[in-house]
């Protein structure tokens, strides 16, 4: 193999090209990012920069120094827009293509957007620092969606002086993702910081002066941020044989064809660890899953089972979770005191511990948690002795 | 091998202590790393590359001499 080509220039992209150096592989390696931007960090988009508190130089996941030493042909600002796989060739915007012996493909999700004109997404630098620019004190937000990156945003627009409004469709925000109980406990803290969370309000379209609702009301704002989630970016793959499907579906070697693999938020995979297709849009994923994809594109034929894995900082309150909590069955607090906002909660599928959620939680005591999944605990092996030890 | 810090970028993962734990820590109180060990042994250059990589903050940067 001599010519590796990665497609998409964030984590799980980058995380790849490093991993194939670091292994050894001394071919040409071509890395392709729809940005201009040289590869940089997102978690933070929605925290420190729309915050004001750090500059975008910050966000660089690499200095100059370090990319330059991975030898890349380092191709921004390039969109990928076909892949032959016949020919092995990644077909780019500008009419040029690229050749491959070995593909991965990183092209991560692009949000979702609503129907109308002026509302904010926030999914790259650019958009945090235009959306930044224009709150302040007294500026009206509406946050349409209130999952995890609208419940951030919320917050810190409200430590910017916004009047902020957070609208949800379903009756309890986050309630897929944590269950009802934790997605109450969750939702609470908007309201005490001032924020007027409406939930079972779906909002049809972006308008002059705000967003209408579906039963036709106007929320007034002088922005509007979307945050209703996002889609896989494999438009580019239609033709190319691959299996797409809510994301590139791959193998659980993150395989998605003979000498073709994806990585980070675009890939759907098999995890044997709980024995599920899922597609994970987590920032510690992208690294991982680029990490594997790559070694297994050389030729490890590792399984990649993770402890899927992530956080959210909201007001004061931090949130790890691990685990793959949607589909559970049941949701127990085991540590810790709701009301403290300080608290441990398992999540239980069929006989299995799936997931841990802590918020306050000292880190020691969710590390144990993790463990006990990874190594694919009963739920009655580890809840019924309280704490695993 | 030199392990340098950025400690205001760290949002308390611990991925690296679970990869490297030789390495790095974690505080008992906020789950900030702590490196304790910046020159490591050789033969654990390998698992602190793998805890660099997986930092989800890219807060460890490696010096490699």
């Amino acid at each position: 193999m001599n010519r590796i080509v990665v497609v998409g220039a964030s984590a799980a992209g980058l995380a790849a090209a490093e991993t194939l150096r670091r292994e050894g592989y001394d071919g040409t390696l071509t890395l392709i990012g729809e940005e201009l931007d040289a590869p940089y960090d997102r978690p933070p988009l929605s925290k420190q920069i729309l915050a004001g508190d750090w500059e975008a130089s910050k966000l660089a996941l690499r200095t100059a120094d370090q990319l330059s030493a991975l030898r890349l042909e380092l191709r921004l600002g390039a969109v990928a827009t076909g892949l032959d796989r016949e020919a092995r060739l990644v077909h780019l915007a500008d009419g040029g293509s690229i050749g491959y012996d070995g593909l991965i493909v990183a092209t991560g999700v692009r949000a979702r957007r609503l129907p109308g004109q002026g509302g904010h997404v926030l999914r790259t630098l650019h958009d945090a620092v235009e959306l930044r620019k224009r709150l302040g004190p007294g500026r009206r937000l509406a946050v349409v969606g209130a999952g995890f990156l609208g419940a951030e945003a919320a917050a810190i627009a409200r430590g910017l002086g916004c009047e902020v409004v957070l609208l949800e469709p379903a009756p309890v925000p986050l309630a897929h993702a944590v269950g009802d109980r934790i997605g109450r406990i969750l939702s609470q803290v908007h309201g005490e910081h001032g924020v007027d969370l409406r939930t079972g309000v779906a909002v049809t379209a972006v308008t002059d002066g705000g967003v209408l609702t579906a039963d036709g009301a106007l929320v007034e704002a002088d922005e509007v941020l979307v945050a209703i989630g996002s889609r896989p970016n494999t438009e580019w793959l239609e033709g190319s044989g691959l299996t797409v499907g809510d994301g590139v579906v791959c193998d659980e070697f993150c395989r998605a064809a003979p000498g073709v693999y994806a990585a980070g938020d675009v890939a759907r995979w098999h995890n044997p660890l709980f024995g599920e297709e899922m597609r994970i849009e987590h920032r510690t994923n992208a690294a991982e899953q680029g990490m594997a994809a790559a070694r297994n594109l050389l030729g490890a034929a590792r399984p990649f089972a993770p402890v899927p894995y992530f956080w959210s900082d909201q007001y004061d309150l931090k949130i790890h979770a691990y685990g793959h909590l949607r589909g559970h069955d049941l949701v127990t607090i085991v540590a810790g005191d709701v009301a403290e906002r300080r608290f441990l909660a398992a999540y239980r599928k069929g006989d299995r511990l799936v997931g841990a959620l802590a918020v306050g939680m000292p880190p020691k005591a969710i590390r144990s948690w993790r463990q006990a999944m990874a190594m694919g605990a009963s739920w009655s092996s580890v809840v019924s002795e309280g704490v695993p030890s | 091998m030199k392990v340098e810090f950025d400690e205001p970028k760290c949002v308390a993962a611990g991925q690296c202590a679970m990869v490297a734990p030789d390495v790095f820590d974690q505080r008992d109180d906020d789950g900030v790393a702590i490196v304790l060990d910046a020159t490591p042994d050789p033969s654990l250059h390998d698992e602190v590359r793998e805890a660099a990589a997986v930092c989800p903050a890219a807060a460890i940067r490696l010096v490699e001499q």
